[in-house]
């Protein structure tokens, strides 16, 4: 269970609050006018940007100081997910140990999550060699192995085309639920929302609200999410 | 609020940082504790540094200007001999200046081949000297260099910027704006300041080309300070005024380069779409005009030294060997030095500590050695300790150029990736061996190339310590004149010339391999 | 620090071992190199001293002084053999060096009277050139010339200072106008000699200030006669190189046996085809095969040793007013 307590951010000419938690196994779509601030909620949950205030729980022991890496949680981000001068199964190694050096089990592991994800014959390709569908399935690869018990993503299928977009999310749903993690998104779509989440987080006005139930909200929105979604 | 980018500890960085401050500062220290108390600059001083100035300023921006078309033309064109052009850039910037100074006059002297062409269609002969000429050979040994520090920078543009350009049917110019102008907002004022405080320094240059007394430089003070009226006080005056002339052009320079990023793409090659039979002729003639100007006087070392080989006693090779030593144990310290350094600088959000590598090139070598052998001589004997402190030394003079070369490209990884490697937990050695050192080995390679080359052809330091058994080549090359022997003198000069070429290209080479991956 | 220890224990198993005793001399760099003089002349003292002849060679004169004076009472050095006579005053002034009494049948043009230091080998200054052409007869005749002349600095090398001296010898007060008029004919100064001469060999002037003797060098080992120097109707101003031994030293009697050494026959007969100067004491075999054909000055000119510091000074500020325009 992760805890957002009395959070805040402040930027130059930005703020953020938010008081929430958020259950483990459930999947929250985070949604909101652009600029709302929700790439930077994600950001300072990773632990990428400090707070002004208030504290991060995670089962009950703050987190709000702590190293990106020792959180609960990992996190795909619009592009640079991959290193591009590391091969793929390397890239999904580091996910296991930061030096590489992988004992026979976790080589077995990196395998078996590049076979789930259907990339066992490009393990030894550089990402520049892979098409886009492909190089996200590589990071979510390492995202497979790092098991951490939530999973952060800002958009990172972006760029795709909407069935292979539809593919990754699939792709996404089916790991997480293999896994037991909670997942936490970043979306534009109303359908994506409709498609996996549980839970809502409306992100508007300098305030991320309480997460809602996702079919509810999104049959009878509130006005600012109706203004929203149009 | 503060982001919090990436794990890379600045306690090496610092660490480094202090120790190249701590080895200029003693040195500095140990001459003004054997210096009589003096006060002020005398006017021929001032004269000096106001001619210093003037020089280095010209050259620094002469050399910046004319190297971005010629850097430009490079990066959109290929063409065969490509890649032996941009080694050879490397060369006139390791050359001794004695060697260079010659081929140079090969070209442009009182009988050199400029005047002779001048001669043919009736035209008047040119004279070099004067502060033209002081500013003709800043350029030769200092545009290579801006070109090749500029190239650097194009090439860290990604290829889908350039895809997009030519999608968008930008124009050249919009093009350049877009694209182009911003790294060069970021990589110009670094270059020039790196050239001004390499111009600061000159001596020998200046003061051949400049045609007598009016060309003295301050460092030519210096040396006259410490070798000839042996005023310490004086010198050392000399010396941190020249200190301080680098730390505010350094200053000044970090301070107008703007902390964004170029972003980045995959690794792909470098591919333009740009067409047009103009811009192909443009470009045609940048780099022809460069090549020459480079080249001519190269070969005229070239066949001057080939000449001279078959005189060459074996002694040289025994200094060649102590040079190739040099260079090797330089390049080691160097990257102990400056990868931390250059890994700080690049996690911060300005880059001032970068002026610190700076001081080390505009600290007078003469100063830092003097400094040292009185720090050192109470304790051993000098001499046993000259490699070593040539080496560290040369390393201390090549960190601003890795600095520079290594420091944009760590800064864009750093921006790139920092957040995925800290999601990871990378830090540290891993931090470097799997993310950093794989990002930055071209440039690391440029410049360890650099360092290499640069410190074989080093004569400064070595002068004070060696002794008969560590003499390097440059050293022995400067024996061979002062006995006649010049013919001999330019086939160690060739000679020499070879190995620092040898070195630049075997650590750039090696380097530069995803530039055609 | 692991370096330093180790190099001390080196340093110190081989101080154990030595049994003979070693003789340190501090000299320019061109004297030890290959083709200098040093190696025949390790290899002779070494065969009638029973001791070990180490060579330190660096820069020139006024380096070598730099040196003696960074080290001071600790110097290594038991004999300084390379300043020449601009620099005596200076060298006395350190106190660093001792009186010599020696025995020498010097043939120099001038009486040697110097209670500390003991000249080696001499030259005249003089403007080399090629042999096809006229040479001027004297510094006016060459002011009025069109001809291009390269000379060293007087701040950063020896002959440099030679040449201020010998203008002031041979005019004195107008010694500034010389250099007014010379200031045209000046196409460019440098550091050192070999910068010089290198410049002159291609091309770059119709002569360069050098020595009388240069034209030996490429006479008796290249063989080519095309290489003058020009002998001046006020005179030539002499360079005299002199050693001197170190009051700091621990081997004081070596280091007589040195200098001595060095006036003798078996050091002087090497000196003219290895340093390409006149020995300070003509060897008994004279002088060697081309030194004949060298132009010899009628007259010969040398500023006091002790008059030099004075007269640097000034006459540098005429140097510097005279060519800075």
């Amino acid at each position: 269970m992760l805890k957002l307590e009395k959070f805040e951010i402040r930027q130059t000419d930005f703020a953020l609050s938010a008081d929430m938690v958020l259950e483990p196994r459930t999947k929250y779509a985070v949604i909101g006018p652009s600029g709302a601030g929700k790439s930077t909620l994600l950001n300072a949950i990773c632990g990428f940007i400090s707070l002004s205030g208030g504290r991060l729980l995670w089962q009950g022991s703050d987190i709000t100081q702590a190293d990106p890496a020792d959180r609960p949680m990992t996190m795909l981000f619009q592009d640079n997910n991959l290193f591009p001068h590391l091969s793929v199964q390397q890239n999904v190694g580091l996910g296991l140990r930061p030096d590489l050096r992988l004992q026979r089990d976790e080589k077995d592991r990196v395998a078996q999550a590049l076979a789930r994800v259907g990339l066992q014959d490009h393990a030894d390709k550089r990402p520049g060699a892979l098409s886009g569908g492909q190089q996200s399935r590589a990071a979510l690869a390492r995202v497979l192995v790092q098991a951490r018990p939530l999973v952060l993503l800002d958009e990172p299928f972006a760029a795709l085309g909407p069935a292979l977009r539809n593919e990754m999310l699939d792709l996404v749903q089916s790991l997480i639920e293999e896994t037991g993690a909670a997942l936490m998104m970043v979306t534009h779509a109303p359908q994506d929302v409709r498609r996996i989440a549980d839970q809502v987080i409306f992100v508007e006005g300098g305030r991320a609200h309480a997460p809602q139930p996702a079919a509810a909200l999104m049959d009878n929105p509130p006005p600012e999410l109706r203004a929203y979604l149009g | 609020m503060a982001r919090r980018v990436v794990a890379i500890s600045p306690r090496g960085g610092i660490a480094a940082a202090a120790l190249v401050l701590l080895l200029i500062l003693a040195a500095l220290g140990a001459v003004m504790s054997r210096a009589e108390v003096g006060a002020g600059l005398s006017p021929s001083d001032w004269a000096a540094l106001r001619f210093t100035v003037v020089q280095a300023v010209l050259s620094a921006v002469i050399s910046t200007i004319c190297a971005v078309p010629v850097a430009r033309a490079l990066a959109r064109r290929r063409f065969f001999g490509r890649g032996v052009l941009v080694t050879l850039l490397g060369a006139p910037f390791i050359l001794p200046v004695i060697v260079a100074v010659i081929g140079l006059l090969t070209v442009f002297g009182r009988a050199g081949w400029f005047n002779l062409a001048l001669g043919a269609v009736g035209l008047p002969p040119v004279s070099i000297y004067g502060l033209h000429g002081v500013v003709l050979a800043h350029v030769f040994f200092n545009l290579p260099l801006a070109t090749r520090l500029l190239l650097q920078g194009w090439q860290t543009l990604p290829s889908e910027r350039f895809r997009l350009a030519a999608q968008l049917r930008l124009t050249p110019f919009a093009a350049f704006r877009a694209i182009e102008w911003p790294m060069l907002r970021q990589v110009l004022p670094g270059v020039a300041a790196l050239i001004f405080v390499i111009c600061l320094t000159s001596f020998a240059v200046a003061l051949t080309l400049g045609g007598g007394p009016r060309a003295t430089t301050v460092e030519l003070a210096i040396y006259q300070a410490f070798q000839f009226d042996f005023d310490l006080g004086r010198a050392a005056r000399l010396s941190l005024a020249q200190l301080v002339l680098a730390g505010g052009a350094a200053l000044i320079a970090l301070w107008v380069i703007p902390p964004v990023s170029l972003g980045s793409g995959l690794d792909r090659p470098v591919q333009r779409w740009e067409r047009g039979g103009t811009a192909r002729a443009l470009d045609t003639i940048c780099i022809t005009l460069a090549a020459g100007f480079l080249l001519l006087p190269l070969s005229a070392i070239l066949w001057r030294g080939t000449w001279g080989l078959a005189a060459v006693p074996p002694v040289v090779w025994k200094a060649a060997g102590q040079s190739i030593f040099v260079g090797c144990i330089s390049v080691v310290v160097l990257g102990v030095l400056a990868l931390p350094m250059a890994g700080w600088i690049a996690s911060s959000r300005r880059g001032g500590v970068e002026a610190i590598g700076l001081l080390g090139l505009s600290a007078s070598p003469l100063m830092i050695g003097t400094g040292w052998f009185i720090l050192i001589h109470p304790v051993a004997a000098p001499a046993t300790l000259a490699l070593p402190v040539t080496a560290l030394v040369n390393a201390l003079m090549a960190l601003p150029f890795a600095l520079r070369i290594m420091v944009p490209r760590l800064r864009d990884t750093v921006q790139d990736y920092g957040r995925l490697s800290a999601t990871l937990g990378l830090r540290g050695w891993p931090l470097w061996r799997w993310v950093l050192l794989p990002r930055v080995r071209a440039q690391a390679g440029f410049a360890a190339g650099l360092t290499a080359a640069l410190s074989m052809g080093d004569l400064g330091v070595i002068a004070l310590f060696a002794d008969q058994d560590r003499v390097t080549l440059p050293l022995q090359m400067y024996r061979l004149m002062g006995a006649y022997q010049m013919e001999a003198a330019a086939g160690a000069a060739l000679i020499l010339l070879t190995l620092a070429l040898g070195a630049f290209w075997i650590c750039d080479k090696g380097g530069r391999w995803h530039a055609e991956a | 620090m692991k370096y330093l220890t180790l190099a001390a224990g080196i340093l110190g198993a081989s101080a154990a071992y030595a049994e003979t005793p070693e003789l340190t001399v501090y000299t320019y760099d061109s004297f030890v190199s290959e083709w200098g003089p040093g190696p025949a002349i390790k290899t002779a003292f070494e065969a009638e001293c029973a001791c070990t002849l180490k060579f330190e060679g660096m820069g020139d004169g006024a380096a070598l002084l730099a040196r003696l004076k960074l080290e001071g009472e600790r110097s290594e050095a038991d004999v300084l053999l390379g300043i020449d006579t601009s620099l005596i005053a200076t060298a006395k002034a350190t106190g660093l060096f001792t009186p010599t009494t020696i025995k020498a049948d010097y043939t120099l043009p001038v009486a040697w009277e110097d209670d500390t230091f003991a000249p080696y080998d001499w030259g005249y200054f003089a403007f080399v050139h090629n042999s096809d052409m006229t040479p001027p007869k004297n510094f006016t005749d060459l002011a009025a010339s069109d001809l291009k002349i390269v000379i060293q600095d007087p701040r950063s090398s020896t002959p440099g200072l030679g040449l201020l001296m010998w203008v002031k010898a041979a005019y004195g007060d107008e010694a500034a106008g010389i250099w007014e008029g010379l200031a045209d004919n000046v196409v460019t100064v440098t550091k050192g000699w070999s910068e010089a001469y290198g410049l002159f060999l291609e091309g770059e002037a119709d002569m360069v200030l050098s020595y009388t003797t240069s034209p030996a060098y490429h006479l008796i080992a290249e063989e080519d006669a095309t290489k003058s120097a020009a002998v001046f109707d006020e005179g030539n101003y002499m360079q005299i190189e002199v050693m001197g031994r170190l009051a700091a030293s621990d081997q004081p009697e070596l280091a007589q046996q040195f200098i001595e050494f060095m006036v003798s026959d078996a050091a002087q007969s090497v000196l003219p085809t290895t340093n390409w100067m006149y020995p300070a004491v003509t060897p008994a075999a004279g002088l060697p095969k081309g030194f004949e054909t060298l132009s010899v000055p009628e007259k010969a000119l040398l500023i006091a040793n002790d008059d030099v510091p004075a007269l640097r000074d000034e006459a540098l500020q005429e140097w510097l007013g005279a060519l800075s325009q």
